[in-house]
């Protein structure tokens, strides 16, 4: 069943901004080749951690193997390679599209083009791949398709008179889409008789089957009980099972040039496993690996830590279950005087770090407190010594300080005319500066350089906000600079609390120091004694809020009665101030630690 | 040393559920009141043989509506508890009555049944608040019940509920030297609180009525202790004012963690027992724990030794609600465990720094500026 010609195998991704219906026309190739009956097919299958979870689907690769009998009476093989359309993935995306030959890119007949489309089209062009234009929604009253082909060749500079013009909702023209892939793809390229080159694209682990490998053959044939050499890492391991998505998973005797598919071999964890890496045969080696990747490195670091701190050892196996599916998220143990313990996470960026922490709370039932994000600076030491610095609590002294360096990204943003202004001033308060501002149709396009941690401090919410969900956004990382950073301190009756202090630019900091301590005098609930909240460069107040005593708290009528429910009542209270965070005679409510971590500058 | 006892009788029914209330009171149609005297009278004569004669303090007739009782069962009660107890001098014999007509008329059978204190429902003094709180009695029954009691016993306290939704200052100001007025040697002056399970709590939460915020209840409630405390009231627990000598004796022995009894429905006891100090807890529905007093003498549920921890605890977060404050030589003879062990010295020194706390003459108060804030101080400072 893996014999399939290459003549007759097409490999391809979607490219789509979010909500442009990249997860419905998917569902549609699938339903419209039969991969699932009517019954199983339930709505946005590549999108469904239940399904996968119960009938071994996965969303991890999200990939799917579709049988079409096109119009020249052929069936060929359809591997549908799904990609994450956020910018935090920018990596997976890349690795996804070296795995094919083409690509449909999704465009919302509409909205027009947005910023991640680009970003997204820009690395499928990187990666040579033939792109067929696919015009969505067509049926909506909205839909303006000359316009948006237009924009689709001034702005990505792809010719779209030949657009497959589509409603993945209802169905108008699947056809029209698949005969597009089996017409206008490449069919992929590979020798079944040279020694085996599989690229490893992704890994995933499986509570039954181990270590799962997504990969894409290039040449030779991969088969159930070969040794094979996992090509950088030089491990050998034997396979145990090879097989394809449909999209269940369905085990193949073996896997030819061109397909995509799976191999397990009893291995533990993903981090056995070199994302990028060439797999090939033991005894008889390929001479040289195929192009890998860059390992991906974690831009956006926080601590995480349990709000109750019995939870500890939970979130501990929690975060290693998941490293096990996700090698590109790293942790390590710290300890803070105002969270108690915890670790210092790194993530790809800011998505990729709420994906974490909601897998924690949704799939562990875990109640975690995350620091401010703060990003990796260069800090160049007086002696000489260059280290990267991600947590504000390990930055030296001042004197110690040469000078310090943080990273840069190149923002692309796409927000209709009128709310430019909005967006600008958003920007240049972020220090930003402008590269391009370009007009598309009505809509316009900034460029801009901007600081990565201006824009991992809620930037992207603020966007959101300015342009009424309007704007879209999408970024690449665009080298160090040198910066004027200082930390700032955040003292609860002087005491600092290590947890809210942050790293920011010179000209920042004093503004939102105040916006910190202003919000925190809002959140923290009046207390028995009064309460001075100050922020602080060094030794140097910077802003000072006071919070008074509560005035009146005390229960009217108590007598014999009434002893043991209050005195209950008050082992439930003490009980309830564990999960506060005792600073001196002050104690601070975790809501109001999440609050100002979460809060607008 | 032999503590004193303190009696409390609970008498259960009422004739209607008010609003606000959220302690064990009941409405029956049809009522046997013989048959819980005789089982008050049985669990009296049951508690009697385990703690043996000690000597009796005071009684206290609380409900429920006490003065639904015919004066000729609080006079059995009073017969029979002082037979079992040797009465102390000055043994105080409190009841608690509703000022409705019908109540009031039997005003002087409870004097002549030995009762020498009254404690008078009376709530409010202004008609709109007593439909408010769902009182049966009006402004002006309340006002010839005080009358008529005032001439029949020696002692006298009635109730207040203020800080009622939209009460300003002035106009409890005006209410408060009325009833400071008419006051004779002690009153309860309470802040409105919504209780779970209350009719009160429902209109509360589905918005009905507001309260006043927290300012605002600072002010009324300081307003309350100055205005009484210039009539010669002073505050001497959070919600008690009395005159010099005048202070429930009763009371007191909660307040001072003292041994104490409690029979009828629902009621509850600390009773030294050898070395123990055991909470005791009676069945709460009135017709059960009758049933199980006729079956096996009395109605109790279950009962626990008190740890010293929990002792301390009790001992601490009722004496702070005292303006005496709590004597420490007897905290360490209560609960054997040293002051120093049973608070949290940081915030201990910040109480008392920020004179919430006074500690001298080796007593802890709480001052009122404390005793404002008392919910939020105990339980940081008690470990």
């Amino acid at each position: 069943m893996t014999d399939t010609p290459l003549a007759r195998i097409r490999n391809f991704s979607i490219i789509a901004h979010i909500d442009h219906g990249k997860s419905t026309l998917a569902d549609r190739l699938i339903q419209a080749c039969g991969a699932l009956t009517d019954r199983e097919m339930t709505n946005q299958v590549l999108d469904n951690m239940e399904l996968e979870r119960e009938r071994g689907i996965t969303i991890k690769a999200q990939t799917v193997r579709l049988a079409y009998r096109a119009k020249d009476g052929q069936t060929y093989a359809l591997n549908l390679m799904d990609t994450p359309g956020h910018v935090d993935f920018a990596y997976e995306v890349s690795r996804s599209l070296a795995a094919c030959e083409g690509s449909l890119l999704v465009v919302d007949a509409s909205q027009g083009v947005e910023a991640q489309t680009l970003a997204n089209v820009y690395q499928a062009i990187d990666a040579n791949h033939e792109i067929v234009p696919v015009l969505n929604k067509i049926d909506l009253p909205a839909a303006d398709p000359e316009r948006v082909k237009a924009q689709i060749e001034d702005v990505i500079g792809l010719p779209a008179d030949d657009a497959v013009m589509i409603s993945a909702k209802t169905g108008l023209n699947i056809e029209g889409v698949l005969e597009a892939l089996v017409t206008r793809l490449p069919p992929p390229t590979g020798d079944a008789s040279a020694p085996l080159k599989a690229l490893i694209v992704d890994s995933w682990y499986d509570a039954y089957l181990g270590v799962v490998i997504l990969i894409r053959v290039k040449d030779g044939r991969i088969r159930k009980a070969q040794k094979i050499r996992m090509m950088a890492r030089s491990s050998t391991h034997i396979v145990e099972q090879v097989g394809l998505f449909t999209p269940k998973m369905v085990a193949v005797d073996d896997l030819g040039p061109g397909e995509m598919g799976y191999l397990t071999a009893a291995i533990k964890t993903v981090a056995d496993i070199a994302i990028g890496d060439t797999i090939t045969d033991d005894r008889s080696p390929a001479a040289e690996p195929l192009p890998g990747f860059k390992p991906s490195v974690p831009v956006v670091w926080c601590g995480l830590y349990p709000t109750d701190a019995d939870d500890f050892e939970k979130l501990r196996d929690s975060l290693a279950k998941l490293r096990l599916n996700d090698a590109s998220f790293h942790y390590e143990a710290e300890t803070s005087a105002a969270l108690g313990f915890g670790f210092r996470c790194g993530f790809l960026g800011m998505l990729h770090l709420e994906i974490i922490q909601e897998r924690l709370s949704r799939e562990f039932d875990l109640d975690l407190i995350a620091t401010a994000p703060s990003v990796v600076y260069r800090l160049h030491k007086t002696n000489g010594e260059t280290i990267e610095l991600h947590n504000p609590a390990d930055m030296p002294d001042p004197s110690q300080i040469d000078r310090m360096e943080e990273p840069w990204i190149k923002a692309t943003i796409l927000v209709p005319d009128d709310y430019l202004g909005g967006v600008l001033t958003l920007c240049n308060a972020r220090r930003g500066e402008q590269i391009d501002l370009t007009y598309v149709g009505n809509r316009a396009m900034a460029v801009y350089r901007l600081p990565l941690n201006e824009v991992v401090f809620d930037f992207y919410d603020r966007l959101k906000s300015i342009s009424r969900g309007y704007a879209s956004f999408d970024y690449q990382m665009d080298g160090y600079a040198e910066s004027d950073l200082v930390r700032i301190s955040i003292l609860v009756n002087a005491d600092p609390v290590d947890a809210l202090s942050f790293i920011a630019h010179r000209s920042v900091a004093e503004n939102r120091g105040r916006a910190i301590c202003a919000k925190l005098k809002e959140l923290i609930p009046r207390q028995l004694f009064k309460i001075a909240i100050q922020a602080a460069i060094g030794s140097r107040i910077i802003a000072r809020e006071t919070l008074g005593a509560l005035s009146k708290d005390v229960t009217a009528k108590c007598y014999g009665g009434d002893i043991t429910r209050k005195r209950k009542l008050l082992e439930k209270q003490k009980e309830g101030k564990k999960r506060m965070r005792q600073f001196g005679k002050v104690e601070i409510p975790q809501s109001a630690f999440l609050a100002a971590l979460k809060m607008d500058a | 040393m032999t503590e004193p006892l303190a009696l409390y009788v609970h008498w259960p029914f009422c004739r209607s559920k008010c609003p606000y209330c959220d302690f064990n009171s009941h409405v029956r149609d049809a009522l046997d009141e013989p048959r819980f005297a005789r089982a008050l009278i049985a669990e009296l004569a049951w508690e009697a043989a385990r703690l043996g004669p000690r000597p009796l303090a005071s009684i206290f007739f609380g409900g429920g509506t006490p003065s639904l009782m015919s004066p000729d069962t609080v006079h059995a009660l009073i017969e029979a508890a002082t037979r079992h107890f040797p009465p102390l001098d000055g043994l105080e014999i409190t009841l608690e009555a509703n000022p409705t007509s019908v109540e009031a008329a039997r005003l002087a059978g409870y004097r002549e049944a030995g009762v020498n204190r009254l404690s008078l429902g009376v709530q409010a003094l202004d008609e709109p608040a007593l439909r408010f709180l769902g009182r049966q009695h009006s402004a002006d029954d309340a006002r010839a019940a005080l009358e008529q009691a005032r001439a029949l016993f020696p002692r006298l306290s009635f109730d207040l509920i203020y800080a009622r939704p939209g009460q300003t200052l002035a106009e409890w100001r005006a209410e408060l030297e009325r009833a400071l007025a008419i006051a004779a040697d002690h009153l309860s002056l309470y802040q409105l609180t919504i209780e779970p399970g209350t009719t009160f709590e429902a209109q509360y939460r589905a918005g009905r009525f507001t309260l006043p915020d927290e300012e605002e209840a600072a002010a009324l409630y300081d307003l309350t202790v100055e205005r009484a405390a210039a009539s010669g009231l002073a505050a001497y627990e959070v919600s008690n004012f009395a005159q010099p000598g005048a202070e429930s004796r009763h009371n007191l022995a909660y307040w001072t963690y003292g041994d104490y009894a409690g029979i009828g429905p629902g009621a509850h006891g600390r009773l030294s027992l050898g070395e123990r100090l055991v909470a005791t807890r009676r069945h709460r529905a009135p017709e059960p724990w009758a049933e199980r007093v006729e079956r096996a003498g009395h109605g109790s549920t279950e009962e626990e030794t008190l740890s010293p921890r929990t002792r301390a605890r009790e001992m601490l977060l009722m004496g702070l609600r005292l303006a005496g404050g709590v004597d420490l030589a007897r905290l360490a003879r209560r609960t054997e465990l040293a002051f120093e062990a049973c608070v949290d010295p940081v915030i201990l020194r910040a109480a008392l720094d920020e004179g919430y706390l006074v500690l001298e003459a080796e007593r802890l108060s709480a001052t009122a500026a404390g005793r404002r804030r008392l919910d939020a101080l105990l339980p940081r400072l008690l470990v």
